[in-house]
């Protein structure tokens, strides 16, 4: 079957896509639709002194302009994190009250303090800029570890010294003995730079309430509508679920960013209970930057151990985690249970101790951004192995070999047991495809050019597929994260896939379509899916941590078996065989080895006319299936990046980047790509590119594309893109994760190779040419200084 | 953006008399700064007058230099570019590619295509956007700024960042400029922006008169660097340019480089200016 599993199939969503005839949500108009505008705080921190809306208020068009005290009266709830985490102290988590509209007072530039509904989007804006609000201004931090300093600013009254949590995992003292023991020691202070998603369609809501039924619509940028739904009815009192239904139609991608319920939803569906109009509200690309929740922003300090073969003894790091201002939905859980378990990386590491404070600031909530905990693991336990392996003197590359966990499954000190892999046959390939045995002389021909070369390495490991509901339960998950599935064999034979996984981007209306394909022996092109709509999907949890595949694919499959043994059972009956006879294929339903069969479509009629099924069946033809897997998938490799610097000004060109990827079974081996190579840039954007910088006064420097460097096509190199897959046994498509994957493992590989070109493992990221410039002069100097 | 008045006009004198009868109207001459600025709402015109049908404003004229009432071929033609030339215009101009190529190459390095088919010169000169090209360009160029009431000096004109000789009601028609014996422009991008960090403009005109004209490092806009002028007119080489000290005083220092690194990339641009 050509467009079954591991066939190239082309994008079937990509023409409406790439004709301009997508719909997203800013593209959807309802009757009577009024725009929403945001008064935010121009400060950091301050308090809330008076409003004044009667100037906006005053304007013909405006329809009014709403608080926070009301909402807070209305019963409108307080945004959670729902995930807790527990400190080394048995105490819980300092959750600061955060509500959509600020009440008393304001903790990052952006915070939202009023909402305005309008006739027009530019009324709206106007009126915004009318509410006069006068503000005591507080002092302000920015950084976590100013933030945790003696005497610094507090942000919210339940959390001393800013402090959200002391978590900590791992044994200490068996840790400590090892390093104590150890015949080398490296040391590193290791800082992850804050990002900002960026996703190509910003934030958009559109909110209506019919009061004669007393039902509220939300047509939102989400990547988990469900989600969205029960955290609006359950924590935020909007509406009880069945009263509520959240369309999130097509998204144009999210990275994570579209996880969270925002406060703009929330103000926006109470808005429109308020004044009786649809609200809508679109971000502009400022405003993205100024509350879109950013990603990273780590301070670490990390210890590794070798014996005197090299084999490592113990991990110990410690990590300050900034939250930003407020606690977002799964913020808690990006800096603990998505990092410090994935500390091991490919590694056989007997004692690791992680212990992680996370930490109030006046900057923007900070949650998951596409790999969410897992790129700050392994930059830390890439960036350190590289760098150990610099100052023992041995080749960075057989260390790592040396140290590979080779039998599976293994268990971590660090909760999570890695189900299967081979990592020495992705490096292998990985370095062949690289050509590393020629890499001195490429180095020295650049050289001669003036142009210093250098070659780095990451071997990542990461956790994807999230995950097994009662384990996540155990550890703090306020959620399942199971995934659910419906099949519906139409009466005609075609079929409808409803998933709770979300597209916004990944492709799923080709492969998941893929998959029933060759279930069925079907064409693709009679196959439907369909998503992200809360009154259509019966359940769903969305597509995040690379999980559409592992758990969203597997509830397809579980749906897709009972389909199956529905459609034999009939077969057999009208066929009269018996059903372990029945095979499918061709579009056919055959009785084997003869040449009795019933089309496809025939079984659909049949099951639907129910005129002659077997006694007792019930008739049509449509299954739901809820899966929860057994474990993460772990998906795993070796990416080997290739740079040169111009010595003269910085100039970092990414001339070579190898990826040899584990990701089990693949579909589509084109999508796949795709996520790898959009990965990857997003790891080179996070390596030498992207930086959230913020002032003192808690202002952001870089809130647009005149100084917040995305990746351009120019920056980045012609990916060289291998796979050697060992079957993930958790899934019964044998699936590992891979949208994340490139931005995880990616950049250490080019830190380790620009520190490795210029001789100067000092180096932070983004490492811009200023910042490499300014690390070769480092080196330059203290050459001359000897 | 805050709603404006717009009109069209067709000539620079009935964009004069339109601009009389505003409370604080703009010229727009292809708006890549004007526009993007209006919709962050840091500006706000009450009208908005578009140049783009004033065709009399566009277009490059080359005139040969006249030795002894001759027409000579060698250098030295008078330039002349009208004020709403795009820089794709600029960028595709094959007659002016032939006597003044470093023009050509600076246009075609400004923005993205989009910029540089809107993006005018007259616009460039007309905000003197502190990282802007063109400033350079015409100040190592001994470049004359005609408006609609009078010539001015390059010298003269640009007066510090966004800050001009221009009056409020006064339009640029023109640019005109002397080919040089000799030029080059080195530009080092803004990662993010792709405006100069540090744009070093070079010219070593016909009769030897050496100017370097610094775009993007300076804290007030583009500025001639006198050691790099001295050193080019003693020896037009990279050896020369290796022996003068640069200094990062006056220079900016922002998220995207100190200004020890900006005093850095005037140098080493000013080496690529001469490659």
């Amino acid at each position: 079957m050509s467009e079954g599993i591991g066939a190239r199939v082309l994008r079937k969503e990509d023409k409406r896509f790439i004709t301009g005839k997508g719909r997203y949500t800013d593209d959807i108009v309802e009757p009577n639709q009024a725009y929403a505008a945001f008064v935010r705080s121009p400060h950091a921190h301050a308090r809330i002194v008076s409003i004044d809306t009667s100037a906006a208020m005053a304007m013909a068009g405006v329809e009014t302009v709403l608080m926070g005290p009301e909402l807070v009266a209305d019963g409108i709830g307080n945004i959670i994190c729902g995930w807790g985490v527990t400190s080394k102290d048995g105490s819980p988590m300092n959750m600061g009250a955060w509500s959509a509209l600020a009440t008393e007072k304001v903790r990052y530039v952006g915070d939202a303090v009023a909402i305005i509904v309008a006739d027009t989007k530019s009324l709206a804006t106007l009126a915004a800029e009318a509410v006069v609000v006068t503000y005591e201004e507080l002092p302000v931090v920015v950084g976590s570890l100013q933030a945790l300093a003696e005497g610094s600013p507090q942000l919210h009254d339940n959390a001393p010294s800013n402090l959200i949590f002391d978590w900590e995992i791992g044994d200490l003292a068996p840790t400590d003995a090892a390093l104590e023991t150890a015949a080398h020691v490296t040391e590193m202070d290791i800082t992850n730079n804050r990002l900002a998603p960026n996703p190509m369609e910003p934030r958009s809501a559109i909110a209506t309430f019919n009061d004669a039924e007393d039902h509220y619509t939300l047509y939102t940028t989400s990547q988990n509508p469900h989600v969205a739904r029960l955290v609006l009815s359950a924590f935020y009192n909007v509406a009880p679920e069945h009263k509520l239904r959240v369309i999130a139609p097509d998204v144009g991608g999210g990275f994570g960013s579209k996880i969270y319920i925002y406060p703009e939803e929330i103000a926006c569906l109470w808005a429109a209970m308020k004044s009786g109009r649809s609200v809508k509200w679109t971000s502009d690309r400022t405003e993205a930057f100024l509350t879109d929740a950013h990603g990273r922003d780590h301070v670490t300090t990390a210890k590794i151990g070798f014996d005197k073969d090299g084999m490592i003894v113990g991990l110990k790091v410690n990590t300050k985690a900034n939250l930003g201002a407020y606690m977002s939905l799964f913020s808690s859980a990006v800096p603990t249970y998505l990092y410090a378990t994935l500390l091991s990386g490919q590694y056989n590491i007997a004692n690791i101790y992680c212990d992680v404070q996370a930490v109030y600031t006046n900057t923007v909530p900070v949650d998951a951004y596409r790999g969410a905990g897992r790129p700050e693991a392994c930059y830390v336990i890439e960036r350190i192995m590289e760098t150990a392996a610099r100052e023992m003197g041995v080749d960075p590359s057989e260390l790592r070999a040396k140290n590979f966990v080779t039998s599976f499954p293994h268990q971590t000190p660090v909760i999570m047991a890695y189900d299967s892999g081979d990592f020495a046959t992705n490096q292998k390939q990985a370095q062949k495809a690289a050509d590393v045995a020629g890499f001195g002389a490429r180095k020295a021909e650049a050289l001669g050019r003036g142009k210093l070369r250098g070659l780095g390495y990451s071997n990542y490991i990461e956790a994807c597929g999230i995950a097994p509901s009662a384990a996540v339960g155990s550890l703090g998950a306020g959620v399942g994260l199971w995934e659910s599935a419906e099949v519906r064999v139409n009466p005609v034979g075609t079929i409808e896939i409803l998933t709770g996984s979300h597209s916004h981007g990944q492709g799923h209306e080709t492969t998941f379509a893929q998959i029933v394909a060759e279930r069925f022996d079907l064409p693709t092109e009679n196959i439907k899916i369909v998503h992200g709509d809360t009154d259509k999907v019966q359940f769903g949890m969305g597509t995040y941590g690379s999980r559409s595949g592992a758990v969203g694919m597997s509830a397809i499959v579980k749906a897709m078996d009972k389909v199956e043994a529905k459609v034999k059972k009939i077969a057999a009956h009208v066929l009269e065989a018996g059903e372990d006879d029945i095979v499918i294929e061709g579009g056919a339903v055959k009785v084997a080895g003869t040449d009795k069969q019933m089309l496809w479509h025939e079984v659909g009629l049949a099951a639907y006319t129910a005129h002659n099924i077997p006694d007792g069946m019930e008739p049509g033809l449509k299954e739901t299936a809820f899966y929860d897997p057994t474990n993460f998938t772990f998906p795993a490799g070796c990416y080997i990046c290739e740079v040169e610097v111009d010595p003269d000004t910085g100039v970092t060109e990414v001339v070579q980047f190898v990826a040899s990827d584990d990701f089990g079974t693949i579909i589509n081996p084109m999508i796949v790509e795709g996520q790898v190579h959009g990965g990857i840039a997003q790891g080179i954007g996070q390596a030498m590119l992207e930086n959230v910088v913020y002032d003192d006064a808690g202002q952001q420097l870089s809130a647009s594309y005149m100084d917040y460097t995305m990746p351009r096509a120019d920056d980045l190199p012609n990916y060289s893109v291998h796979h050697a897959s060992t079957t993930c046994p958790g899934n019964p498509l044998g699936m590992k994760g891979c949208g994340e994957a490139g931005a995880i493992g990616s950049p250490p590989a080019v830190i380790n190779a620009i520190t490795d070109a210029i001789g100067n493992n000092n180096l932070s990221m983004p490492a811009t040419p200023a910042a490499v410039w300014t690390a070769l002069q480092a080196v330059s100097s203290k050459l001359a200084a000897e | 953006m805050y709603e404006t008045n717009f009109h069209k006009a067709a000539t620079a004198q009935d964009a004069a008399a339109l601009l009389a009868k505003t409370d604080d109207g703009k010229i727009l001459a292809g708006g890549q700064t004007l526009i993007p600025t209006m919709k962050q709402r840091l500006a706000a015109p009450s009208d908005l007058i578009d140049l783009s049908q004033a065709v009399a404003l566009r277009g490059v004229t080359i005139t040969k230099r006249k030795k002894m009432g001759i027409m000579k071929a060698d250098g030295g033609e008078t330039i002349t570019i009208g004020a709403m030339t795009t820089h794709a215009e600029v960028a595709g101009n094959t007659e002016l590619a032939k006597v003044c190529p470093v023009i050509s190459g600076l246009a075609a390095n400004i923005g993205d295509p989009a910029v540089r088919h809107r993006g005018t010169i007259g616009g460039s000169v007309a905000n003197n956007d502190p990282a802007a090209d063109y400033p350079a360009a015409l100040m190592a160029l001994r470049a004359t700024i005609h408006t609609d009431s009078r010539e001015i000096k390059a010298e003269d004109y640009f007066q510090g960042m966004f800050a001009t000789a221009l009056a409020d009601d006064e339009i640029i028609t023109a640019v005109s400029f002397q080919a040089p014996a000799l030029g080059g422009y080195g530009k080092f991008p803004n990662p993010a922006s792709r405006y100069a960090m540090a744009g070093v403009f070079v010219a070593k005109s016909v009769e030897g008169d050496v100017r370097v004209a610094v775009t993007g490092a300076g804290d007030n806009g583009v500025y001639r660097h006198a050691g790099l002028e001295a050193a080019l007119s003693a020896d037009w080489s990279t050896a020369a340019i290796d022996a003068v000290e640069v200094s990062a005083d006056g220079l900016m220092s922002d998220l995207h480089g100190t200004a020890a690194y900006r005093a850095n990339l005037i140098k080493v641009m000013a080496k690529r200016a001469l490659v």
